[in-house]
């Protein structure tokens, strides 16, 4: 549809100011790209089953690569939601076994939110690098978990009906995790471009110093930012146990940097006041996509890991460049 | 005098693309001589500093170092010239001890010392690291460290600020010693006193120009004084404002009170009151203690004694939302620092709006819209290239800035040099909005580096020197001359024999005798 508008004008500089003005449609150009590749490779590959299986695997890595952007608007980053994702799972799996499902739920969101806080007080009042701050929290976490894991070996785990429902069931060929993504994700796009919360994670990420003289509590933002992200990331270890249906001390783990990338590519900028969430929603979309793609190709896993991150360099810059040009 | 100049500069210019910084500037230096630059703000003192010593290249101009030309390209080439800054930035670097900064530059240790202890610094470590030691003895020790290398020709940038009075008398005594060896010494500084006691000759810039040299003789300083404005000599004077009649009555209980302020040694001892409806100039040269005053009243620092009031009421900021819940809003002079360039007009104006916690919910758009649109149409903000404030000339950032303020409804807007570096129009169009605000009960205190403007918008002026406030105007008497005069702490209708030079007082630095205030 879009494709049509753009072949009608002349090539050149207003296609490129198109694109500027519109970021989100080269993006949706290199996924139908994406998704055609396939179709060449293995005709008939493309079919309402695969469509349904990739978005059940893209939804996971949207909701964290949405812990990303929001936290990349500030400047900041996120790198604790693999290990807080992973706690929620595992937290949930193990209690649900001798507990009710409510409060398996309420202990499995404790460490969501206590590393979301630690976090947002860590970046936010003391003014710790983002990157070392989750990064050590994350670390923590695992450590806990694993001290954990040892008091809850003999009673074993089990995945809770609902949750399996939700990461893997269909209703009419629809995947059940869009019943709790949709609302999610129209709820983040809101909370970004409406809500003076949302303004003001822009407007820190771009000039702190400007929000402060405003009356903006700089710690204020940070710290209510990281617990959101972690309360997100930990909402996302429960979906994900629901898909895999496999608990382990490094479930969510694989999940961290390519929800990084997912952002990047959407067009958030790691810099903080620029981007958005629906980039980042196709984003995550790409690279799901890639991986199947990559996944049928028969190479050997080295060789795919290395194509892998060539293609994400290689698209993140020629995105920003389309996106950028003035 | 017959002696080859040791430094002898001619025909200097420099420019910025189109912006000439220098146009012909000229400076002569002989031995044995301590020569003072002088010049008000932007006439292109540090520029031609900077040329001097190799910092930046010169457009054109000659430069004879011993009557040689010489062609002075870096830092280190000056240094090789004999000639040796010290700026008023600290240069040692901080997370050294002193003795590797000294090795770093091949200053010989043993000078080095013997002139820090000269200077009045007895018990300084060189192992401690240049972090570690305050403010006011490292700027000793950069004159010690250029001191050792024994230069030909000193450069002094404003060598005695942030000095407390021992130091900086010890430093004077140095400078002084330093003539008597045939070496030469050039001072900057904004202050008479100094230069009377110490400079034998004193080269005056304006506009980029060298417009005279001068010997120090007593009463000079009118003489110099009046080769700082050139042809805007020229006394104006203006009626008073109705809004005087407005301040008048309402001086029982003003709107902002700024009792006894102090920060550090930047702060000595500030007082004013400014009543509703008053739009209040405050003028001083560079680096006296303005930026901290209009800091402590935005809350962004915290003065070190003294009160602020509003409306009578005496207030504590710890944060600027504590400024802005008192109703005092705050637009700094570089707008790079008060926008988030990267988002839109509407998003910068409304910034404010979100800032307090129970704003975080959804946006009321409509409402926002109309506050914004209001304060865009009342400042005229060009929106042609809205959608990022970075896209927006420097007048039309400007305007966003105030903007905000406007659409927040503040009750007292603190501006700091709201027009440097924006075109005329726009100029105009500031002047406009605050005697509008002024009108409209808010109260304004502007901060101007251009003495012209203190006319045309203000109600009266503040002349802070040295932290203190030194005199308050009635606007019909703050012409250019008297202002300049009152900016270097020259007290008011001061005639030319009866100048600071004849002063009994004048062999302290902190003279400021303040002829009282207006009545």
């Amino acid at each position: 549809m879009s494709t049509t508008a753009i072949q009608s004008v002349p090539l050149g500089r207003r296609l490129k100011r198109f694109m500027a003005d519109r970021p989100l449609i080269p993006l949706i150009i290199l996924l139908v790209i994406l998704v055609v590749i396939l179709q060449i490779l293995r005709p008939g590959i493309v079919n309402e089953r695969w469509i349904a299986n990739t978005i059940k695997f893209a939804i996971p890595l949207a909701i964290l690569a949405g812990c990303q952007t929001m936290t990349m608007l500030t400047g900041g980053i996120d790198l604790s939601v693999g290990t807080v994702a992973t706690m929620s799972a595992f937290i949930m799996a193990t209690q649900v076994v001798n507990q009710d499902p409510a409060v398996a739920f309420l202990l499995a969101m404790m460490p969501a939110v206590l590393i979301g806080l630690v976090n947002g007080i860590g970046v936010g009042v003391f003014r710790v690098h983002p990157l070392i701050m989750t990064l050590g929290t994350s670390l923590i976490g695992t450590g806990c978990l694993q001290v954990y894991q040892r008091t809850v070996i003999a009673s074993g785990a089990k995945i809770p009906d609902f949750l399996a429902w939700l990461g893997t069931g269909l209703t009419y060929g629809v995947p059940n995790a869009l019943l709790l993504f949709v609302p999610l994700a129209a709820l983040i796009v809101f909370t970004l471009s409406r809500t003076g919360f949302g303004r003001l994670l822009y407007a820190v990420g771009d000039n702190e110093h400007a929000t402060r003289l405003s009356g903006v509590r700089y710690w204020q933002v940070i710290s209510a930012l990281y617990v959101i992200s972690s309360v997100l990331a930990g909402i996302t270890g429960l979906l994900y146990i629901g898909l895999i249906k496999a608990p382990s001390l490094s479930l969510a783990e694989p999940l961290v940097l390519p929800s990084v990338a997912a952002a990047v590519i959407g067009g958030t900028s790691i810099f903080g006041g620029r981007g958005g969430y629906t980039g980042t929603i196709i984003g995550a979309l790409i690279l799901t996509v890639l991986t199947t793609l990559l996944t049928i190709l028969q190479m050997p896993e080295g060789a795919r890991r290395i194509l892998f991150g060539l293609i994400v360099l290689f698209v993140t810059a020629a995105y920003l460049r389309i996106v950028e040009e003035r | 005098m017959t002696s080859t100049p040791l430094l002898d500069a001619s025909g200097v210019a420099k420019n910025y693309g189109a912006v000439a910084a220098l146009r012909n500037a000229s400076l002569s230096v002989l031995p044995g001589e301590v020569h003072a630059l002088m010049g008000a703000n932007g006439a292109g003192k540090s520029t031609l500093v900077k040329i001097l010593t190799g910092a930046v290249p010169a457009s054109a101009g000659r430069i004879l170092i011993r009557g040689e030309a010489r062609d002075v390209r870096s830092p280190a080439a000056a240094r090789r010239a004999g000639l040796l800054p010290v700026y008023q930035e600290p240069s040692l670097i901080p997370d050294l001890d002193v003795l590797s900064n000294l090795r770093l530059t091949g200053t010989p240790v043993e000078p080095f010392r013997a002139w820090v202890r000269e200077l009045g610094i007895p018990d300084l470590d060189i192992r401690d690291t240049a972090r570690d030691i305050p403010l006011a003895v490292l700027r000793v020790l950069d004159l010690a460290r250029a001191l050792a290398v024994e230069p030909d020709v000193l450069l002094l940038d404003e060598m005695t600020a942030a000095l407390p009075a021992n130091l900086a008398e010890k430093v004077l005594e140095v400078v002084r010693r330093q003539g008597d060896s045939g070496r030469a010494v050039i001072f900057i500084s904004h202050r008479f006193v100094e230069i009377s006691a110490l400079c034998d000759r004193a080269t005056v810039l304006r506009d980029g120009e060298t417009v005279g040299v001068v010997d120090i003789v007593p009463g000079v300083e009118e003489k110099i004084v009046e080769l700082m404005l050139g042809a805007r000599i020229v006394k104006t004077h203006v009626a008073a404002r109705g809004a005087n009649q407005a301040a008048a009555t309402a001086a029982s209980r003003p709107r902002l009170g700024v009792r006894n302020l102090r920060f550090g040694t930047k702060l000595n001892d500030v007082s004013f009151d400014l009543a509703d409806g008053e739009v209040a100039g405050v003028v001083a040269l560079e680096g006296q203690g303005q930026d901290e005053l209009f800091a402590a009243l935005a809350g962004s620092i915290r003065p070190s004694a003294g009160a602020i009031e509003v409306d009578g009421q005496p207030v504590k900021f710890t944060h600027p939302i504590d400024a802005i819940r008192a109703g005092l809003a705050y637009v700094p002079g570089d707008r790079a620092e008060a926008l988030a360039m990267q988002r839109s007009v509407r998003e910068n104006i409304a910034l404010p709006f979100s800032a307090a916690l129970r704003n975080w919910g959804p946006i009321n758009m409509r409402r926002e819209r109309a506050k914004v649109v209001s304060a865009i149409e009342r400042l005229r903000i060009d929106t042609r290239a809205q959608g990022e404030v970075q896209r927006l000339s420097g007048g039309n950032q400007q305007k966003v800035t105030i903007a905000r303020w406007i659409a927040a409804d503040a009750r007292t807007i603190l501006c700091f040099d709201p027009t440097r570096g924006i075109d005329v129009g726009t100029k105009q169009e500031i002047y406009k909005l605050l005697r509008e605000l002024a009108g409209n009960g808010k109260s304004v205190l502007f901060y101007t580096s251009e003495l012209e403007e203190v006319q045309r918008v203000c109600d009266r002026v503040i002349v802070i020197f040295g932290g203190r406030v030194v005199d308050i105007f009635p606007v019909e008497e703050a012409d250019e001359p008297a202002l300049m005069r009152a900016a270097y702490g020259l007290p008011r209708g001061a005639k030319a024999d009866i100048g600071i030079l004849a002063d009994p007082h004048s062999s302290s630095p902190e003279t400021s005798d303040s002829p009282g205030t207006t009545p």
